[in-house]
């Protein structure tokens, strides 16, 4: 197990540092930050000095080797276009992300796991169909378009809901402001937590359809059935548990795309999280913003493949066996 | 709530509630709350670091500057009374300060102040630099007097000075910020986040992207604003900002998407306002190499007056405007807005294409099949810029010249520009020292040291640079705007530039709201006024 830990850990670092090699590869090609940092006064040369100065005309390799030395240290410098420290930044955009993040997360999955084991059971059911009809729609539409139906819908039309940003946050400790403890901040939350969990959940909810499907025509459902078990012990105790792994799995993975994702649906909302602060930067071409946030993001899905390998142990007995009686 | 509730409720509480009932009416008269919304926020609260738009306009609610500019382009007196070019001496401007300004830390605002703010205004890294750089020495002559003292005669230094702005020496040095910050430090500096102004407003509440909340500051020398309270939101999504002005969570948006404007006017409870906006836009081309990078023409078909004429020709103004711009812009054949001085009515004036005439022209210059080239545009700077193109290489098609669009993002157009590596290219142009000096330093004069940073034509006529340095020291008026006028008719007869038109602004507010649109794009929240 600790072996296991170690070695995926080194694996984590390599990812990130090929992260890291082809972002700075790729920042090359997003424009000159310098047009964005200085009024249309500044002469050629003054331009010329300050790119000198921020050592953007050093060789690659240089500029790559000081940004991860510096990095190593949790120092990303300062960001070009609103002159704060990029950590502290982004450690102050992320509780908006990761909330909202969460929240579309818990939704995509309950939603999902739920509508999935009512349509497998209920097969035919004119409930299961509109469900499957409707659930098309949060695969087919891109998450812009839905995001702003929902805004002239619910904020527009109905005044229910706001159509941008967090509401009023609460500060927790002065390094998390949280915006689920005002009403505000939860009603905030609704509109761009549905825009992003969407997605989510119809996956979700097909992968558990089908994966249910499959496992309730299996022997050890039928020999189940026969001995007389509940339809209640059967469906959730048996064949539901038996389609997780793969549930896991995917809510895992997307978890992390939720994350990464939520760019889109944060713009469309002007929430205040780290995807918008990214989609700004790249704007601007800060570099050491859009830096710091693809290695954030790698971050994420490198913890997050770790805990689901870690999962697999808790709920997949088998792999636990395996290791124990290797060799039989 | 029932009946039964009420009466249950502690006796107390009730109480509470009817004074809360009662305060809210009577603040209701006496305090009005404006949530503004736009594209972006500004980049930083220091008022010397950046010189750029969204973060002056709204600086100029917290600081103020010597002199401001009226929505008619005017100068108007701010902390600055009265200025004028010393009689004794032709290159020292005299500034009459303010008397009974107070920063919002209490703190008297004096002239030493208005020379700190000055000379860290004009030293590097500050964005601001470039507007002062003709300037030696500020002193103070007296508690209300300050010289400025520039390296020759500078008849329209004062015009520099609309977005330069007066902070407390003594609330700089104590938080040690007496330079701009600078980028390369790699540190936050403390003006970033927090100020102290003499404007009409304070910052409560700074939390970038995010929210910015404004406060009166009852100490300040002017009548006493209606708003009293501004909210400050960036939302940078067209449709979302939009909604949230139909929804009624915000009150003033700037930015406003030319396609929403006629639906925006057709809603009830919502009203557009418009005027011109002091920027111009224009394409140009390289006139000068002995061939084009991008052209299938053995030589450099811009260089012939030929090919110029025929573009000028061709393009369709009046269908730009209707078609592309859904009616909101002004077009116009001068390439400077119509209220910069040196504008005339004959550079606006154009003549409706003719298409034959300009294909017999391309022909007669040598190129009977045409030629093609590359047009670079930006697709996130202007109005419709990137449509603009793609409606000027449909007219350029009809007379054979091929042009091959290439629409990226800004940071990839503007470098472009200025390291020469485009032959034919949009850009937009604003003035803000609203004289036709600034357009010629850097668009026409011929590149070198501070002149011709965007001069991507290559354009280079030893005359004409010659009279161009002369006009910043001219300090007879009307003799300078004769030569002006001369430089234009040099550069219109060229044909430079290929004016498309100026920009129309349009701000969308609940109509009980009024607020006038100003030229640079800074609307000045102490004007509004409620219905």
């Amino acid at each position: 197990m600790i072996a296991f830990i170690i070695r995926r850990l080194l694996q984590s670092i390599l990812v990130m540092l090929t992260v890291a090699l082809v972002a700075f590869a790729l920042f090359r090609f997003v424009g000159d930050p310098i047009a964005s940092m200085v009024g249309q006064e500044t002469t050629l040369a003054e331009r010329a000095e300050l790119r000198d100065a921020l050592g953007l005309n050093d060789p690659f390799v240089v500029q790559f080797f000081t940004f991860v030395s510096r990095a190593l240290v949790g120092d990303f410098g300062i960001s070009y276009r609103l002159q704060q420290p990029v950590m502290e930044l982004i450690l102050s955009r992320l509780p908006a992300t990761l909330e909202l993040a969460l929240v579309s997360g818990i939704l995509a999955f309950v939603l999902g796991v739920g509508f999935g084991v009512y349509t497998a059971l209920r097969r035919g059911g004119w409930l299961s169909s509109s469900i499957m009809t409707v659930s098309l729609i949060g695969v087919s539409l891109p998450t812009f378009l839905i995001g702003v139906l929902l805004i002239w819908v619910f904020a527009v039309e109905l005044q229910w809901l706001p159509s941008f940003g967090r509401g009023d946050v609460v500060d927790l400790g002065g390094w998390w402001r949280t915006g689920l403890l005002t009403e505000s901040g939860r009603a905030s939350l609704v509109l761009p937590a549905i825009t992003l969990g969407l997605y989510q959940m119809t996956l979700i909810m097909r992968l558990v359809r089908a994966e249910m499907l499959e496992v309730l025509r299996t022997d050890y459902i039928k020999f189940a059935r026969a001995r007389g078990l509940t339809n209640r012990a059967v469906n959730f105790g048996h064949a539901l548990k038996n389609t997780l792994v793969p549930v896991i799995t995917i809510t895992g993975l997307q978890l992390g795309s939720i994350i990464a994702f939520a760019i889109i649906t944060e713009t469309v909302f002007q929430w205040p999280g780290v995807g918008a602060l990214f989609i700004n930067s790249v704007r601007f071409v800060d570099v050491p913003v859009m830096a710091a946030y693809l290695m954030l993001i790698a971050l994420v899905f490198v913890v997050i493949n770790l805990i689901v390998d870690l999962l697999y142990y808790v709920v997949d007995p088998r792999l636990r066996m395996d290791r124990t009686t290797a060799g039989h | 709530m029932s009946m039964h509730h009420i009466l249950k409720m502690p006796r107390s509480r009730l109480m509470l509630g009817a004074a809360a009932v009662s305060l809210a009416l009577t603040s209701a008269a006496s305090a009005e709350t404006l949530r503004w919304a736009r594209v972006g926020d500004a980049l930083t609260m220091d008022p010397h670091s950046q010189n750029e738009g969204p973060t002056h306009t709204l600086n100029h609610h917290i600081y103020e500057t010597l002199v401001g500019r009226d929505v008619d382009g005017k100068l108007l007196p701010r902390l600055a009374t009265e200025w004028g070019i010393s009689e004794e001496d032709d290159s020292v401007w005299v500034f009459k300060i303010r008397e009974g300004v107070t920063f919002h830390d209490g703190t008297a605002m004096t002239a030493e102040d208005v020379v700190f703010s000055l000379d860290r205004a004009r030293t590097p890294p500050s964005g601001m630099a470039a507007l002062h750089a003709a300037v030696e020495e500020v002193t103070a002559v007296d508690d209300t007097t300050v010289h400025v003292r520039m390296s020759g005669p500078a008849p329209l230094y004062v015009q520099n000075l609309t977005n330069t702005f007066i902070m407390s020496k003594a609330w700089a040095e104590a938080n040690g910020v007496e330079t701009a910050p600078n980028f390369a430090a790699g540190e936050e500096a403390y003006s970033v986040r927090n100020t102290n102004g003499t404007g009409p407003y304070k910052l409560v509440e700074r939390d970038p992207e995010v929210r910015t909340v404004l406060e009166v500051f009852e100490g300040h020398w002017g009548d006493a604003p209606e708003v009293t309270e501004i909210i400050y939101t960036p939302i940078s999504e067209a449709a979302t900002r939009v909604a949230a002005l139909l929804s009624g969570e915000v009150d003033v948006v700037q930015d406003v998407p030319v396609q929403d404007i006629a639906r925006l006017e057709q809603t009830d409870g919502i009203k557009v306002v418009r005027g011109p906006e002091n920027r111009n836009i224009f394409f140009s081309y390289d006139m000068t190499s002995e061939k084009l990078a991008s052209s299938d023409a053995a030589d450099n078909p811009f260089a012939k007056p030929e090919v110029r004429e025929a573009m000028a020709m061709v393009i369709d103004r009046e269908a730009i405007r209707q078609v592309v711009m859904r009616g909101e812009s002004q077009p116009s054949a001068a390439p400077l807005p119509p209220f910069v001085n040196g504008w005339t009515e004959e550079m606006h004036a154009f003549p409706s294409p003719d298409v034959e005439r300009a294909a017999e022209l391309v022909a007669e210059a040598g190129y009977p099949d045409g030629f093609s080239v590359t047009l670079n545009c930006p697709n996130d700077r202007y109005l419709n810029d990137e449509a603009i193109c793609q409606a000027l290489v449909g007219m350029l098609s009809r007379i054979n010249i091929k042009a091959n669009l290439v629409a990226q993002t800004r940071s990839l157009h503007f470098p472009l520009i200025e390291n020469w590596e485009t032959d034919f290219y949009m850009l937009g142009w604003g003035v803000p020292t609203f004289d036709s000096q600034y357009i010629f330093d850097f668009l026409v004069h011929s590149r070198g040291g501070a002149y011709g940073a965007f001069n991507g034509s290559r354009y280079a006529n030893p005359e004409l640079d010659a009279k161009i340095e002369s006009l910043a020291t001219m300090t007879d008026l009307e003799a300078r705007n004769a030569v002006i006028a001369e430089i234009w008719d040099q550069v219109m007869e060229d044909r430079v530039f290929l004016n498309v038109h100026n920009q129309v602004l349009a701000y969308a507010m609940r109509d009980d709201i009024n607020l006038d649109v100003h030229p640079e794009n800074q609307p000045r929240m102490t004007t509004v006024t409620f219905d």
